[in-house]
């Protein structure tokens, strides 16, 4: 040795790296002097800056200004067409459908669940905007800005009316989704929105096969049923659907008073056309006696669906990390199983032992068993208040744009005699006023 | 219902009262939120060497084109060996750099000679394409002194990463953006 504290150097490194986790087989050699140990070039990069995302709010916030104004003011759908494309081109294939506030919903919740995540300012700006304008001017988010939403209108060729029940049954799913994905992000599984975004794969030229598959059909079924994810799956919009039924202001299909000429009765494709109610109001009597039942109902539903989450709390479980490892190591040791998995490797390589895995398990599996019992409530919930709305009978004398469910597509615009006398007036105005102009 | 002869105007009012309280309560929450600093601060995605098993999913699920992972060398953990099981295939022809010998897939690893018997390897980071051949030979036989890690460059930090999902380990973790590496080290 041409250096004598080499060996006890080496052996400090040796057992100082075997501490770490690493073993150094070979000692590092002393060179002669002049030899200067490179240092790892990467060491000074730095985290990407976050510019990109503040400018994304910023066009986030115009569109959806200029989406609420070409619904709500101009009443145009050309221009919602135009803005959606123009959202599409840069929240989808430009930004790669990332950041949108579809998936911010779980940054929001992990930021509530785990003390140790910030949340990013862009993401909280994601989540928030599209909300508040909603709540001001209706889903005017899901007209135009909303990438997503975007794609399945411009497919929507040939629209087909969904049977109200089947509507409506189907419109209990966004709200499961949603559950299951704050469930599931709060105990730290996964990111189920994200992982099963259906068309952020096109946004990316990039996907798995399922993936691609269950994006494709969706834009296959989008042809005939007016967009199947944000009416039957988004849970954003399940979100906006609750908002906007406060909002300020909202679509109205006609711009003054409804002629109750029924041309717009089937102009929309998307079933968010309330009509009036019948002139003959049914029995008061029934209808009091339809809510008492589903008031009583309800919290039966809510029993029914906290046992039904409860029992699924297993399945549940089952997409945490930490609970498929502890089970495999468990069936390892007990011999039921044949050889290792990378998994089980890695958890023997850190030496951690058996007991704690199966605790932090356990914790784990506690957690899911509270979890999916208060998921399987809200279900119950959902599925009683969607009855009481239905017992519920309001009366309308117009043709309405159920604030729920519109998109504010503008789709019913051009359908009404009223709009477009008023179209026509607004022309003629300006052509005089052109005339007027050239004439002076 | 018992409103059905009530105006549609006051059921209006207490609407929009309602949305104004809903609406005063979203941003008061969200300005909450941004305001105190609740944790520490952001999180990035990095890898765990201590959990790294270098199966080469890096190389392929991240949703770059070219991936965020790359492979990086700490120096002062290496044994500088003339046989890098890092950087030469299992079963070498000759120990020189001829792509034949070589593991490196896109001969991103430069061998340089410092003195007999030690050489030198440096990571080209242009051409790694994070594949964790080379990750694989080093731990298997050597010192582990190359390793993956997410370059914060290039990672775009997605909510759910790719890799994370594929990664059959679970070396994937999130870690304060204040210090987004995990670097190996000689203590």
């Amino acid at each position: 040795m041409r250096n004598p504290y080499a060996v006890l150097i080496a052996l400090v490194v040796v057992l100082c790296g075997r501490h770490a986790g690493s073993e150094q087989r070979f000692p590092p050699p002393d060179f002669s002097p002049g030899y200067s140990l490179p240092v790892t070039e990467v060491q000074g990069t730095p985290a990407r800056d976050d510019v990109r995302g503040y400018i994304d709010a910023a066009v986030l916030l115009a569109a959806l200004a200029a989406a609420s104004y070409l619904a709500l003011g101009r009443r145009s759908r050309r221009g919602l067409v135009v803005l959606g494309i123009g959202s599409l081109a840069y929240f989808g294939f430009y930004r790669h459908g990332c950041i949108c506030p579809i998936g911010a919903i779980q940054n929001v919740v992990l930021a509530v669940a785990d003390s140790g995540y910030a949340l990013p300012l862009t993401a909280a700006i994601f989540f928030a905007l599209p909300l508040l304008f909603t709540l001001f001017f209706g889903r005017a988010f899901c007209a135009a800005v909303c990438p997503l939403g975007a794609i399945q209108d411009i497919v929507l060729a040939s629209p087909v009316a969904v049977p109200g029940w089947l509507a409506r049954a189907l419109g209990l799913v966004p709200f499961v989704y949603l559950g299951a994905a704050v469930l599931l992000v709060a105990m730290g599984s996964t990111f189920l929105i994200c992982r099963y975004d259906p068309f952020v794969g096109f946004f990316r030229l990039s996907a798995g096969l399922d993936l691609t598959i269950f994006g494709a059909s969706l834009l296959v079924i989008g042809v005939f049923v007016g967009r199947p994810y944000c009416r039957f799956l988004c849970p954003y919009g399940a979100l906006l659907g609750l908002v906007s039924r406060l909002s300020w202001r909202r679509v109205r299909i006609t711009p003054a008073e409804c002629i109750q000429c029924r041309l717009c009765e089937d102009s929309c494709p998307f079933g968010a056309i309330t009509t009036p109610s019948p002139e003959t109001p049914p029995e008061r009597r029934a209808g009091k006696k339809a809510l008492a039942v589903t008031l009583l109902v309800l919290p039966v539903l809510i029993a029914l669906g906290a046992l039904a989450g409860r029992a699924l709390s297993p399945a549940f479980a089952h997409t945490h990390a930490t609970i498929r490892l502890a089970e495999r190591v468990w069936l390892e040791d007990a011999g039921r199983v044949d050889g290792t998995t990378d998994q089980s490797d890695a958890f023997r390589a850190t030496g951690l032992s058996t007991d704690d895995l199966y605790l932090a398990a356990g914790a784990v599996r506690a957690g899911f068993d509270t979890g999916t019992t208060l998921l399987g409530a809200f279900v119950g919930l959902v599925i009683g208040a969607t009855l009481l709305r239905i017992s519920l009978r309001r009366k309308r004398t117009e043709y309405e744009a159920d604030p729920a469910l519109c998109v504010a597509c503008g789709r019913c615009y051009r359908y009404c005699p009223v709009e477009i006398d008023r179209l026509k007036k607004l022309e003629q105005a300006e052509g005089r006023a052109e005339q007027h102009d050239g004439s002076a | 219902m018992a409103d059905h002869e009530t105006k549609p105007i006051p059921r209006r009012g207490f609407m929009r009262a309602a949305a104004r309280a809903a609406c005063a309560l979203g941003i008061g929450g969200g300005a909450a939120y941004l305001i105190a600093p609740r944790a520490p601060g952001e999180r990035v995605w990095q890898i765990d060497p201590s959990k790294c098993i270098a199966c080469g999913n890096c190389a392929t699920y991240c949703v770059l084109r070219e991936s965020a992972v790359k492979c990086v060398h700490s120096f002062p953990m290496c044994g500088y060996c003339e046989l890098c099981t890092g950087f030469f295939n299992p079963a070498p022809n000759d120990l020189t750099t001829a792509a034949e010998n070589v593991l490196c897939p896109t001969g991103a690893i430069v061998r340089r000679f410092v003195e007999d018997p030690y050489f030198e390897y440096t990571i080209d980071k242009r051409l790694c394409i994070g594949c964790g051949k080379c990750v694989k030979g080093c731990t298997m036989f050597g010192n582990s002194s190359l390793y993956l890690q997410a370059m914060h460059d290039r990672c775009l930090n997605c909510n759910q990463c790719s890799i994370a999902a594929a990664c059959p380990s679970e070396a994937w973790v999130r870690v304060p953006a204040a210090a987004p590496y995990l670097w190996k080290k000689v203590t």
